[in-house]
């Protein structure tokens, strides 16, 4: 059930993209997200899609399991696209009720869908082929500008990790006491939203104490490893650019140009 | 009364690439008052199985028979089964959320519809059973000590009074002696009360020691299903499931092997003395 959630979940699999420098695909994923917003007509929404559906082959992603992620979104989608369809104003071309459906509408739909479609797919690739932890030392990397501001950067990019790589815990967890509470005949199906509510607390209590605990033996065991934050703090594997995030950031470059310049 | 498990298959992840088969047709009769060990290596099915007795996973194929009802009819009442086959989990004590211990405990009868009264008899009687004193009954159960928490997390699940008892390694964590007395309380009940008696363990000592029947897994498929004293003569079949005999076993047919007038097949150590020291007179 909660572990059909697939947005975001890192997919182990042996590929050119899995191994690009989390640098390159954090800013990549940036760079593509910019041209999104380029363009205007079909051909460039051919380049934007071929562009994605080929990294999603290169990178060896089962296209079920790249749509079932996007199962999350579908309701988002709908909502801006009916709104786009019935409140661009513009030349008309069919009338029901109080709604009126222009030209310009369909096309504003179709592409704010489309748009919308290809950057959660766009991000999605970034986080289904980057470890959590090699994305956060990405984000770190990127970011690392900031500290010259004395923003903690290498404190916040320590949390982002942390609270990734706690959500499949947490779910499983969460399935656990579920079923423990279950097993003792709670019922969190019937019942009114009061009654469906209250039948809440016998999981959100344990999970809580669970959540707690777990977080107290974490900080333990970080600090009997003489953790003390991000000065002089080095990595055992330093992020490396090599000769691939060079021909990625061709491509990525080549695909703003052409955004920019098809009609 | 009984629980008939009939060619069970399971996966988990069906449909996606990290579809696993859990439990490879499953097939079992567990009659009234027996007292059964499971066991298996890390990852084998055990948890996978027992939680389908009491329906909480339902098998892809293979059904399930409770008392003659086939679980999965559309008119099969789930809660009477989850009531009647009380399920505890690995480290029960997870699952405390109550003010107090009476409270918690009153959790599941109070869902099973029983009026006050009824519901805190059960309690009172299963927290006795477990060995809580009346002290601790207003105390919050975050405050006691792990032992303590387990038992009260097994009193939450005796309260409901049901007929098959299944324990996911309760010994798991504890020290000998709360082991040895949480064993013993799971005798108790099973002698005062004739119920069924399931115990998951990675303890070839305790099961030994406790169970008549044991039922061993290995990659989801049951691999022997016989007395303890049959199984553990396996023993080398069973180290290639990554499983153990008892140390006493052992040690008996090491001796056994040098030529030593001892029975192999002993289980626990009073049964080890007692042979060595026939052997001794019979010479
Ligand atoms: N929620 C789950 N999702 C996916 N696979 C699972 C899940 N739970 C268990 N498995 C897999 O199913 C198999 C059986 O697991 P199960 O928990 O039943 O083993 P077990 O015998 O109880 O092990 P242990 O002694 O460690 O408790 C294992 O291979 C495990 O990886
Ligand atoms: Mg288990």
């Amino acid at each position: 059930m909660l572990r059909d959630l697939t947005i975001g979940q890192y997919y182990p699999v042996e590929s050119v993209i899995h191994r690009l420098d989390p640098r390159t695909k954090f800013l990549g994923t940036i760079i593509f997200i910019v041209a999104l917003f380029l363009f205007k007509t079909f051909w460039g929404f051919l380049l934007a899609g071929g562009f994605i559906v080929s990294i999603i082959a290169l990178a060896k992603l089962p296209p079920k399991y790249v749509l079932k992620g996007m199962r999350p979104i579908i309701f988002l989608l709908l909502f801006m696209m009916i709104f786009n369809l019935l409140l661009t104003p513009g030349e008309v071309i069919g009338e029901w009720w109080i709604f009126s459906v222009t030209k310009e509408g369909i096309y504003s739909a179709l592409f704010m869908g489309l748009r919308l479609i290809m950057l959660v797919l766009g991000s999605s690739i970034m986080t289904y082929t980057t470890t959590p932890n090699n994305l956060t030392s990405g984000m770190e990397s990127v970011f690392g500008f900031l500290k010259v501001f004395k923003v903690p950067v290498h404190e916040l990019a320590m949390m982002v990790s942390i609270a990734l790589r706690f959500i499949p815990i947490l779910m499983e967890e969460t399935n656990k006491i579920m079923k423990a509470q279950q097993a003792r005949g709670a019922d969190f199906e019937t019942g009114g939203p009061i009654k469906r509510a209250k039948a809440l607390i016998p999981i959100l209590v344990p999970l809580f104490v669970s959540a707690f605990r777990r977080a107290g033996e974490l900080a333990e065991a970080m600090e009997a490893r003489c953790y003390h934050g991000g000065d002089g703090r080095t990595k055992m594997k330093p992020l490396k650019y090599h000769k691939r995030d060079l021909v990625a950031y061709l491509v990525l470059v080549g695909i703003v140009v052409g955004e920019i310049f098809i009609p | 009364m009984s629980l008939i498990l009939d060619k069970i298959n399971y996966y988990y992840g069906k449909g996606t690439a990290f579809e696993t088969a859990a439990l490879k047709n499953i097939s079992l009769t567990i009659p009234d008052g027996e007292f059964i060990g499971l066991i298996g290596h890390t990852g084998s099915g055990k948890s996978t199985l027992i939680q389908h007795m009491n329906g909480l996973i339902k098998a892809d194929s293979g059904s399930i028979y409770f008392n003659g009802q086939d679980i999965y009819d559309k008119d099969f009442k789930m809660t009477e089964l989850r009531r009647k086959v009380g399920l505890v989990f690995q480290y029960p004590e997870h699952q405390l959320f109550e003010a107090t211990v009476i409270k918690d405990v009153l959790y599941g009868p109070t869902n099973m519809g029983l009026d006050k009264l009824k519901a805190e008899v059960l309690a009172y009687g299963s927290l006795r059973a477990v060995g809580i004193s009346e002290d601790l009954l207003d105390a919050s159960p975050f405050e006691l000590s792990g032992g303590q928490k387990r038992r009260v997390a097994i009193a939450g699940i005796l309260a409901m009074n049901p007929e098959i008892l299944i324990l996911d390694e309760p010994t798991a964590g504890l020290d000998p002696m709360g082991r040895f007395e949480i064993l013993n309380l799971l005798k108790a009940i099973h002698e005062a009360k004739g119920i069924t008696v399931i115990l998951v363990s990675h303890s070839m000592e305790d099961v030994a020691e406790f169970a008549e029947r044991l039922i061993v897994i290995d990659d989801g498929e049951i691999k022997y299903d016989d007395e303890p004293r049959k199984v553990f003569a396996h023993a080398e079949d069973l180290r290639k499931m990554g499983l153990e005999v008892p140390q006493c076993t052992e040690l008996m047919g090491r001796l056994a092997d040098r030529g030593l007038d001892v029975d192999r097949n002993c289980l626990t150590i009073d049964e080890a003395v007692e042979s060595i020291l026939n052997g001794n007179r019979r010479k």
